[in-house]
């Protein structure tokens, strides 16, 4: 009835249905693990966290590992060095503020008092060593992960003059 | 024919599993769009309007505060001359505006004042006043991270609603013109 | 006047499309004529609304007609008329109509090219397409109208996106989508199939040219996309694994899955179970890729504002559609025919396992394009998931396929004996091998890991070419006459399998040449530098001011110099559109057939001596990579002219069915 069974022992020359099956089933084991490893191994090693500056501010970001950091461009912190191409700038959530470093060509909706999503380290500075800058094609389009860290630090810094 | 069974039973689950793979995609999909950042309730609602002291648009060399509308229902709308979605929410806001039921207020946002002046001569103007928060303080206070966006507020300064995004016929026949009523009534 | 006519247009064709939808599939099932003989009918009537409505939005784009929100939101006065045209569908409103219209295209073609089709089936296939026809209307005139009005009317509209403003742009959405939609004629065939209860040979040789045909489409539309992304964003790179380019791959892989399954159940008999459900996938994932991205689920650099009332809809829709086809499959599959035997070691084995693969392939993408909103949902933090990700885990699948792509094209239907399995492969193994660990040590690489990952690439491309050539030669071998005359006896569906693979060949070199041996430079350059990269160097002459259209640009001149001597001047430009007061880097490409040299503008430098800071690639072989493509959308071109398709279509139906008359499914 169904396909490759062991209900036809006449199917087939060179190989018993059961034989047959057997391997099907160890290549179906072993490429299921393989790529089970892959994904596990690669999800594990490629994944990128997202943290707002306060996050950054509190320690709550890694120190030794990449990760993202969203926000606004600070009014005013814009700054080049001499050889025209590291650029210098805050990110801030309205509650803290992250200094952050870079070095290239800036995307070209990058700004100050626009949002800014930059992947990269912390270095022994607490400075932010940002290997690529992202900035989305939409000028009114703010990236959800922004808007959710500035509502965050809203939230906080509301709650903290109440007290 | 037990062992048969066995089998066309196993195949049934296996014949399954797409359908069961899709609910469980299903579902995040609908736990994803319910996290919509649009969603997300503002911290500022229930509480006091922030202070601000800002000139108009009108006359630069007025400054006004927010005691300038105690005792009143209104709305406080962000917009900008750059915005494109204020477009689709402005004839609304105009037609809001003929019935006069609460003022409208504008808060003119990291704009060009020359700008901003051609875009309610191009587009019409429904705002009793349109106050410039050029530099986006205020805007920073009021926790706007997008444009447009629309604070209800009564007459005891406390923010009852803030709108995200534009506003469309739903929202203000459904939800904003609803909670005027109730709070006029306070 | 005009917009009122769309949309009235619109109105009745969803009225038409729900009669369409619901007539013929009751009409099928319960034995009706009259109502089957309705499908062709209406799906051309659907059509004919859809193209007034379609060309209505188009006019009041091309007179300027503010009045309409659409228009006034995506178009103005100063932007020239072809974008214009384009800018119908650059909204999401605009995007969606198109959609639909090609759904009607699609099904009209269906109602054209079925005469010799059971009037049963074409019932069934139009009612499922009509179906979709209604849901995606309905979802347009109550979520996104495209004609809606604004009052009172503006002077002047908002100008089209500047990305937008590209020719790869214009074409990009209508062949993506043409792709895209084309596959709901693959799930419909399906549909139809597990509802009427007979899937069997003819089932997939009716399905096949469709199928064919939509993937040419998504090929070409995916190849169009990543060489705008490439010299429109500025960033010189070709595929970002973005979601929404993920979004189109995905139905990408399945479809090609999809396409070889099919030609198994034609030929062999086998695997119907197996191809029913590509066929519901793959059109599956094209609504996801579509649909999903425009809910604001999934965010990415294309999404369009989000409206939660836009993105419920999408997903009660998907539900019915996907989770109907997937639970008719699961309760009818079990009923549909029987599978036919084969040997472990044959050619229907390798095209199981490259089945296995594609489809495992688009599992991990799919993946890893969710991963992030998974975590989310769970609350376990934001996250991204990089293009590292992507690449550690495709290209090891990839590599595995490309083995089997050079047996499966060897070995013999049924069972193909190993030992002369191997006496074929021994001389592809072997050229394969030296080539692959000569070639990099010859180009001058020394480091064991790009020696190992151009090994790794050249290897795939070489086993492809010379596989392919073996498959020539084996058929060749029985045949009597000149080498061009048993060239000719070939089917041009041979020819088009073997130029398909031919062209994954050449994108597979073109990739790793361009990972191999690219070179990149950020500088900062006053007038008279010259920056070496690669070969070449370019001479940053000056800035001049430019007026567009629509926009003013700073126009940089650029010497490209070889050897000392100029070759030619590239112009790149940073341009400043009025409308959006958004800056826009268009580069500047001196294309060859061995390679790109690329210049970009980054931002002006305000040093006194008029200093920009420039990027600057040397991108050897990346022609390639579009040729690869072109040549795969050749090859779906050179299968669909297959003879037996134009025999197909000139027979009669009573011809065909003579002697092959329709048992009645038993209830």
């Amino acid at each position: 009835m169904t396909g490759q069974q062991a209900a036809n022992p006449q199917s087939g020359s060179g190989m018993s249905a059961r034989k047959k099956r057997f391997l099907w089933i160890g290549f179906g084991l072993l490429l299921s693990f393989a790529i089970t490893a892959l994904v596990v191994k690669g999800l594990s090693a490629n994944v990128t966290y997202f943290y707002s500056p306060t996050e950054v501010a509190q320690n709550v970001a890694p120190k030794d590992r990449a990760f993202r950091i969203g926000g606004m461009v600070e009014e005013k912190s814009l700054r080049r060095a001499a050889d025209g191409l590291t650029i210098y700038f805050g990110v801030t959530d309205s509650a803290h503020t992250v200094k952050a470093v870079y070095t290239g060509i800036l995307p070209d909706l990058f700004a100050e008092g626009k949002g800014v999503v930059a992947q990269g380290k912390l270095d022994e500075n607490g400075v932010f060593q940002a290997t690529r800058v992202l900035a989305k094609h939409d000028e009114n389009y703010v990236a959800p992960e922004v808007a959710e860290a500035m509502d965050k630090a809203h939230k906080e810094a509301v709650l903290k003059t109440l007290k | 024919m037990f062992n048969e069974k066995r089998i066309a039973m196993k195949k049934k689950l296996l014949l399954l599993l797409p359908l069961l793979i899709f609910a469980v995609l299903a579902s995040f999909f609908v736990v994803g769009l319910d996290r919509n950042p649009r969603e997300i309730p503002s911290p500022l609602v229930g509480k006091p309007l922030p202070e601000f002291s800002l000139p108009t648009l009108d006359a630069p060399e007025q400054i006004v505060t927010k005691e300038r509308f105690a005792g009143q229902v209104w709305l406080l709308n962000v917009w900008a001359s750059w915005c494109v979605s204020c477009r689709s929410e402005h004839p609304l806001l105009l037609e809001y505006a003929k019935t006069n039921e609460t003022p409208i207020i504008g808060l003119n946002y990291k704009d060009k004042m020359p700008d901003a002046k051609a875009w309610l001569q191009r587009y019409g103007n429904p705002y009793e006043m349109s106050i410039v928060d050029a530099d986006g303080r205020f805007g920073i206070d009021l926790g706007v991270y997008g444009v447009p966006e629309t604070f209800l507020i009564g007459k005891n300064g406390i923010i009852s609603y803030k709108h995200i995004g534009p506003i469309t016929e739903e929202s203000l026949r459904n939800i904003i013109i609803p909670k005027i009523k109730e709070l006029k009534q306070q | 006047m005009i917009p009122e006519i769309g949309q009235f247009a619109l109105i009745l064709a969803l009225i038409l499309a729900l009669v369409q939808g619901t007539l013929p599939l009751v009409g099928a099932a319960q034995g009706i004529p009259v109502w089957m003989f309705l499908s062709r009918r209406t799906a051309q009537g659907v059509f004919f609304f859809l193209i007034l409505a379609f060309g209505c939005l188009i006019y009041s784009f091309i007179v300027n007609d503010f009045s309409v929100l659409n228009v006034a939101s995506n178009s103005n006065t100063q932007l020239p008329l072809h974008y214009r045209i384009a800018a119908s569908w650059g909204s999401h409103e605009g995007s969606i109509l198109m959609w639909v219209f090609m759904l009607g295209l699609w099904s009209c073609a269906v109602s054209v090219f079925s005469r010799h089709l059971p009037e049963e089936v074409v019932a069934r296939v139009l009612g499922v397409m009509g179906l979709v026809t209604a849901g995606l209307l309905l979802f347009l005139l109550f979520t996104s109208n495209p004609f809606e009005r604004l009052f009172p009317v503006p002077t002047e509209g908002r100008d089209l996106n500047p990305l937008l403003q590209d020719p790869g742009m214009v074409l990009h959405p209508p062949m993506l989508y043409m792709g895209y939609v084309g596959f709901s004629v693959a799930f419909a065939f399906a549909v139809a199939a597990l509802l009427g209860g007979r899937l069997d040979a003819t089932w997939a040789r009716w399905s096949r040219p469709w199928t064919t045909v939509a993937w040419c489409f998504l090929t070409v539309g995916i190849m169009i996309g990543s060489w705008w992304a490439y010299y429109e964003l500025g960033w010189g790179g070709w595929w970002f694994w973005d979601p929404v380019e993920n979004a189109s791959l995905l139905p990408w892989l399945i479809g090609t899955a999809l396409i070889h399954s099919l030609a198994v159940t034609e030929k062999r008999g086998t695997f119907k179970i197996w191809t029913v459900l590509l066929a519901i996938c793959a059109f599956s994932l094209s609504l996801l890729g579509t649909f999903l991205v425009r809910s604001g689920v999934l965010t990415s650099v294309h999404a369009f504002t989000t409206d939660p009332r836009r993105g419920l809809f999408i997903l009660v829709f998907l539900g019915l559609v996907i989770g109907g086809s997937l639970a008719l499959f699961a309760f009818r599959a079990p009923r549909v025919g029987t599978q036919g035997k084969f040997e472990f070691i044959s050619r229907e084995t390798a095209l199981l396992c490259n089945n296995i693969l594609l489809a495992v392939a688009c599992g991990t993408v799919l993946l890893g394009t969710l991963y992030p909103l998974f975590l989310d949902a769970l609350n376990l933090g934001k996250i991204s998931v990089g293009p590292p990700y992507f690449e550690a885990v495709f290209v090891p699948i990839m590599a595995l396929l490309i083995v089997l792509m050079g047996i499966g094209a060897i070995a013999r239907w049924k069972e193909s004996p190993l030992a002369e399995l191997w006496e074929k492969l021994r001389a592809p193994l072997a050229v394969t091998v030296v080539c692959a660990v000569a070639l990099p040590l010859i180009l001058g690489r020394t480091h064991w890991q790009s020696v190992a990952l151009l090994a790794l690439g050249f290897g795939m491309a070489f086993w492809i070419i010379t596989t392919l050539i073996v498959s020539v030669t084996d058929r060749l071998r029985h045949l009597q006459g000149g080498l061009w005359y048993k060239l000719q006896r070939q089917p041009l569906s041979f020819w088009g399998m073997w130029f398909a693979h031919f062209g994954v060949a050449i994108f597979i070199i073109g990739v790793t040449v361009v990972k191999g041996f690219e070179a990149e430079r950020d500088v900062r350059m006053t007038p008279g530098d010259v920056i070496s990269v690669g070969d070449y160097a370019f001479r940053f002459v000056g800035i001049e001011d430019r007026q567009g259209p629509n926009y003013h640009a700073a126009r940089g001149t650029f010497e490209l110099l070889k050897d000392d001597k100029k070759v030619r001047n590239l112009y790149p430009e940073k341009r400043m559109y009025f409308a959006h007061g958004m800056p826009m880097t268009e580069a500047a490409i001196d294309s060859g057939f061995f390679g790109d040299r690329y210049v970009s503008l980054g931002e002006e430098i305000n040093d006194g001596k008029g200093s920009w800071s420039v990027r600057v690639y040397y991108k050897p072989f990346i022609t390639w990579l579009w040729g690869g493509c072109i040549l795969m959308t050749l090859g779906g071109v050179l299968a669909l002219s297959d003879r037996r398709y134009r025999v197909y279509a000139r027979k009669p139906a009573k011809e065909l069915l003579a002697g092959h008359t329709l048992p009645r499914p038993a209830h």
